[in-house]
């Protein structure tokens, strides 16, 4: 882990950028409030992995090139997604390991960090609850589970909030069956997953559902919206920065 | 090899609406799960004890070619006759000749997959042989005429009442019952009696031990040993990756076989078969026959990344971790090996052009890889033959069938989303784009990805304005 730093870069991820910038911002903001200077960079774009994740290993490298191009100095590279940290920490050295930027992609990677694993290890905030009291509950994605391993410092930051009860899933360590393209490429799997999802959300009584991943908010959230149900889905980020307002 | 094309979306629909199946599934994955969970409890300890099986696993498949021609010489000073097969046609003719040879028409098996792979007893009963099954859950799907739906617990897809109702049907004189022991019995009594008819026996491996010659069985029911010793002839088929250099790396393996597998800390049985009856010995086989089959593992072999694939020790704890078995289970796959593992060696065994659909089964969630006792790199693998299925050129190592997906839509597709994501300026004019068009999205004609993802969730919003331009009006810096 890195001292504190004056600097850091923000990748924003493309879903952000797209469908949930206001998630993204929060996550700017909790950076900021603690005195970090965020540097954004325009040039920024997708972490590659739709296509890696397909089977379009050129196609992924040229876009991981560009981000490679986007963050050239040596701040810390701060990512709002457990999904997008883990292509960039984890598979990027993979993915170019036999070409010219081996080198920088293992230097890259050793740069990333994840957003709520930043807050805790590096920054070590301290957050004061100004929200009503409220129950919620919070959702694994799989590859802050498994491959950035940051789950303990995202609930940790919840649970310092004073008026939140965090509720667990039966299965929080079961995926939610977006998987990118499997949700439509398999859809009906990945529909009888997050059904059982939204059962084990609901069975919880919380009246909000938490996680670091936007792309299982889009999925899960999305399932809880089709059946109406009045659970919304929220990013971390996003509740952290409202509740200590 | 039988080569039909699965229907993957039917048999998976089909699957998904089978309440009672899904709910047998669970219950059983959630129980072989804590029991998996119980053993291995202290997490760095698992840790340590993979990583020593992951060593032994490599250290065999790096020498495998020396530690086969090891195994043939020692297994042949002991007195087991050792046959090579390329393919399961071969394998299967090697057992037919050596059933043939004894005027035998009645064999018994032990549970094999192996012999699954090779569709044996489709093709000992063709000519005439009856192949018994003398495991009970491979007993239980032999009485309905079905495959196994797991590598290790081949009737887990059945609960209780299924298995009372089908021995109350399918046994003659056998009253209905549901009672667990009385099921026990009824079934020790007709494999009994199976044992006794058994003319040649038929065994899996589960490890061959190079130095010593010796075969190594796992199993709980004694049904193996039986098998092995009661006939006058035993066969033991075995896929070549299953040699092991030394006797001392078997117990390593097999504590990571049976925890993994049940959550045993040992089988109730466990036999190393080192030759046949010996002068003056009272029991014991008086012909041990040894058919490694290749079938494809050799190809396999040859590419350092899917060589890996043959690590596996078969212990199916994948297969009880994985959201997507546990909610099809093994059947709905179509062929031998189903779930992670299955979906990484099928394709690479049959060709993607017909097994491909298996490596787009998975979400890539990685529950199986962090069980996986050996660690088999599970996602890596899928993710190459998800490349090898869009690969058209023809390089040695190359999977079978590879390129079968290559199509100009999504070609070209995914050129364009590297274009933009590559040159910042068409990006942005991108996310304007679709943050005016997102809201008329669901008055557009749906395209069949949106009606796919419509099907069990809402549309995500496309916000009105991106990240990057609401950093760009809060002056956030861009360096």
């Amino acid at each position: 882990m890195p001292t504190r730093p004056e600097k850091v870069y923000y990748f924003g991820t493309c879903l952000i950028d797209l469908c949930f910038p206001q998630a993204g911002m929060a996550g700017i903001e909790l950076l900021q409030r603690e005195g970090i200077q965020v540097v954004y960079p325009q040039s920024q774009s997708c972490c590659g992995q739709p296509a890696y994740n397909s089977g379009f290993l050129e196609e992924a490298k040229k876009v991981a090139r560009q981000q490679l191009k986007a963050f050239p100095k040596d701040y810390p590279i701060i990512i709002p997604s457990g999904s997008c940290g883990g292509m960039l920490k984890h598979h990027y050295p993979k993915l170019f390991a036999n070409e010219p930027e081996a080198a920088e992609a293992q230097r890259f990677a050793g740069r990333v960090f994840e957003l709520t694993e930043f807050l805790v290890k590096v920054l070590e905030v301290r957050l004061e609850d100004r929200g009503q009291p409220i129950k919620v509950t919070w959702h694994s994605s799989c590859s802050a589970l498994r491959e950035m391993r940051v789950i303990e410092h995202s609930k940790s930051l919840v649970r310092q909030l004073k008026n939140v009860e965090l509720i667990e899933l039966q299965r929080e360590r079961e995926c939610c069956g977006f998987g990118g393209s499997f949700s439509v490429k398999q859809a009906d799997l990945s529909s009888a997953m997050v059904a059982d999802k939204v059962a084990d959300i609901e069975q919880t009584g919380a009246s909000l559902l938490l996680s670091g991943d936007c792309g299982c908010l889009m999925n899960i959230g999305g399932a809880l919206k089709h059946r109406n149900s009045p659970i919304p889905a929220k990013h971390v980020a996003e509740f952290l920065l409202e509740r200590t307002q | 090899m039988t080569q039909t094309t699965v229907d993957f979306p039917k048999n998976f629909k089909k699957a998904l609406g089978d309440g009672q199946l899904r709910r047998n599934l669970r219950a059983a994955m959630d129980t072989l799960g804590l029991r998996r969970r119980t053993l291995f409890s202290d997490p760095e300890a698992f840790e340590q004890l993979r990583a020593h099986g992951d060593a032994i696993r490599r250290r065999a498949l790096n020498k495998l070619p020396e530690l086969l021609e090891q195994l043939e010489r020692k297994c042949t000073e002991n007195g087991i006759q050792v046959h090579w097969a390329e393919t399961p046609a071969e394998a299967n003719q090697i057992c037919l000749d050596i059933i043939q040879r004894h005027g035998a028409t009645r064999v018994i098996k032990g549970k094999s997959m192996v012999s699954e792979e090779m569709h044996l007893n489709h093709f000992l009963a063709e000519r005439g042989i009856e192949a018994l099954e003398t495991d009970l859950g491979e007993y239980i799907i032999q009485l309905d005429h079905e495959t196994p739906s797991h590598i290790i617990v081949p009737a887990i897809h059945k609960n209780r009442d299924q298995i009372a109702r089908l021995f109350h049907e399918k046994i003659p004189n056998t009253p209905y019952t549901e009672v667990v022991e009385e099921l026990n019995a009824i079934a020790r009594q007709v494999l009994r009696e199976k044992f006794f008819a058994g003319e040649v026996g038929v065994s899996g491996v589960n490890f061959a031990v190079a130095e010593t010659g010796t075969l190594c069985l796992v199993e709980n029911e004694g049904n193996g040993r039986m098998c092995t010793t009661a006939p006058p002839v035993h066969i033991a088929v075995m896929g070549l990756e299953k040699v092991v250099e030394r006797l001392e790396d078997v117990p390593p393996l097999l504590r990571l076989l049976t925890g993994s597998a049940t959550g045993q800390l040992i089988t109730t049985y466990f036999n190393m078969i080192t030759s046949p009856r010996k002068p003056g010995e009272k029991d014991g086989p008086r012909e041990v026959h040894l058919v490694l089959l290749d079938n494809g593992r050799s190809k396999i072999w040859a590419d350092p990344e899917l060589r890996q694939t043959l690590k596996c020790i078969r212990c199916g704890t994948c297969l009880n971790h994985c959201p997507v078995y546990t909610r099809l289970g093994g059947h709905a796959y179509g062929y031998v090996y189903p779930g992670p593992i299955g979906s990484i060696l099928t394709p690479q065994l049959e060709g993607l052009d017909h097994a491909g659909t298996m490596a787009t089964a998975s979400t890539f969630c990685g529950a199986c890889e962090e069980v996986c006792p050996v660690k088999i790199p599970i996602t890596d693998i899928l993710r190459r033959l998800r490349v090898e299925s869009y690969n058209k050129v023809d390089t040695p190592n190359a999977v079978k069938g590879h390129g079968y997906k290559v199509n100009a839509a999504e070609s070209l597709t995914w050129k364009g989303w590297a274009l933009s994501n590559a040159t910042p300026w068409v990006n942005a004019l991108n996310a304007k784009l679709l943050s005016l068009l997102g809201p008329q999205l669901p008055k557009l004609p749906e395209p069949n990805i949106v009606k796919k993802w419509t099907q069990s969730r809402a549309l995500p919003p496309f916000a009105a304005k991106s990240l990057h331009a609401l950093v760009k009006e809060k002056g956030i810096a861009d360096e």
